[in-house]
């Protein structure tokens, strides 16, 4: 089961979002920049934070983010809508190799995904491949569903931000 | 942050809340099959399988056909968007955060021109 939705009529560097058989999805996008930056953006705190959470998420910030951008290295992400509640998304970097890939874990949840994200330069320009690896078909289509059962509200916002 | 869910999705997310179910839309993604087959296939009693039919039958997963003394099952329009909706929602998340993040590689870039011309 194959399964590619892009967005119709998009100019480039859109983003593509692809299922690959039952376990695995794969989001992918051009950067008008070489790996080496798209990287920084990617592994430094201070600049992931700022693009991490999309700015229609209405009242959800980014309250902390520790991440040890090392194979070994740890990450812990803590969202709070303003009250004293704060979400955690947690795990460990499983491999990083500067400018090239970075694969972490997600620990936060019972059957979380895998995630690699690689940094592929062509002529100047990055391809960046996110590719998540679930523990089961059912996670994934979890996943799935968790993320769209919670996008209604923001993607009414998203449509009204986003260019056609 | 309370999420407002609509009616059809609400269906689809409560009849694809069971693994079976998904496992049957799986099925029927890649063919069409009587109930009888998907009985066979899932192990379970052709009672059984009616219900999960007629759970995904409601939200307009499935759709069903009689022809002679067969049923046969096959994807309905809403199965068919369901996967699609919740990868497109997954794609608009990431959009999202990579124009954000074309923003912070602009500044980047501009920040380094800034730095050799110095």
């Amino acid at each position: 089961m194959n399964q590619q939705v892009n967005s119709a009529g998009g100019a480039q560097n859109r983003t593509s979002v692809e299922r690959k058989g039952d376990r695995e999805l794969v989001v992918t996008r051009t950067f008008n920049a070489p790996p080496s930056t798209v990287y920084r953006a990617w592994s430094q705190p201070e600049l992931f934070q700022r693009w991490w959470v999309p700015k229609s998420a209405s009242g959800v910030s980014l309250v902390s983010c520790d991440m040890d951008v090392r194979t070994g290295g740890k990450y812990r992400l803590e969202f709070g809508a303003g009250g004293s509640d704060t979400m955690a998304f947690y795990g460990k970097y499983l491999e990083v190799v500067p400018n090239e890939r970075i694969v972490w874990t997600n620990d936060e949840g019972e059957e979380g995904a895998v995630t690699t994200v690689t940094f592929e330069d062509q002529g100047g320009k990055t391809l960046l491949n996110l590719h998540e690896i679930y523990p089961s078909k059912e996670a994934l289509e979890e996943a799935l569903q968790g993320g769209a059962a919670a996008l209604p509200e923001q993607l009414e916002q998203l449509d009204e931000l986003l260019p056609a | 942050m309370v999420q407002y869910v609509s009616r059809p999705l609400d269906l689809s997310f409560a009849a694809l809340s069971d693994a079976t179910r998904r496992g049957i839309i799986d099925q029927l993604g890649r063919g069409d099959a009587s109930i009888t087959s998907l009985a066979d296939k899932f192990q379970m009693t052709l009672t059984g399988m009616k219900k999960h039919v007629q759970v995904l039958e409601r939200a307009g997963l499935v759709v069903t056909q009689k022809v002679g003394r067969v049923r046969t099952c096959k994807l309905g329009k809403r199965g068919l968007k369901a996967e699609a909706e919740w990868i497109e929602a997954h794609r608009k998340l990431f959009e999202a955060r990579f124009e954000a993040l074309d923003e912070i590689i602009s500044e980047m870039k501009q920040e380094g021109s800034d730095e050799s011309a110095s």
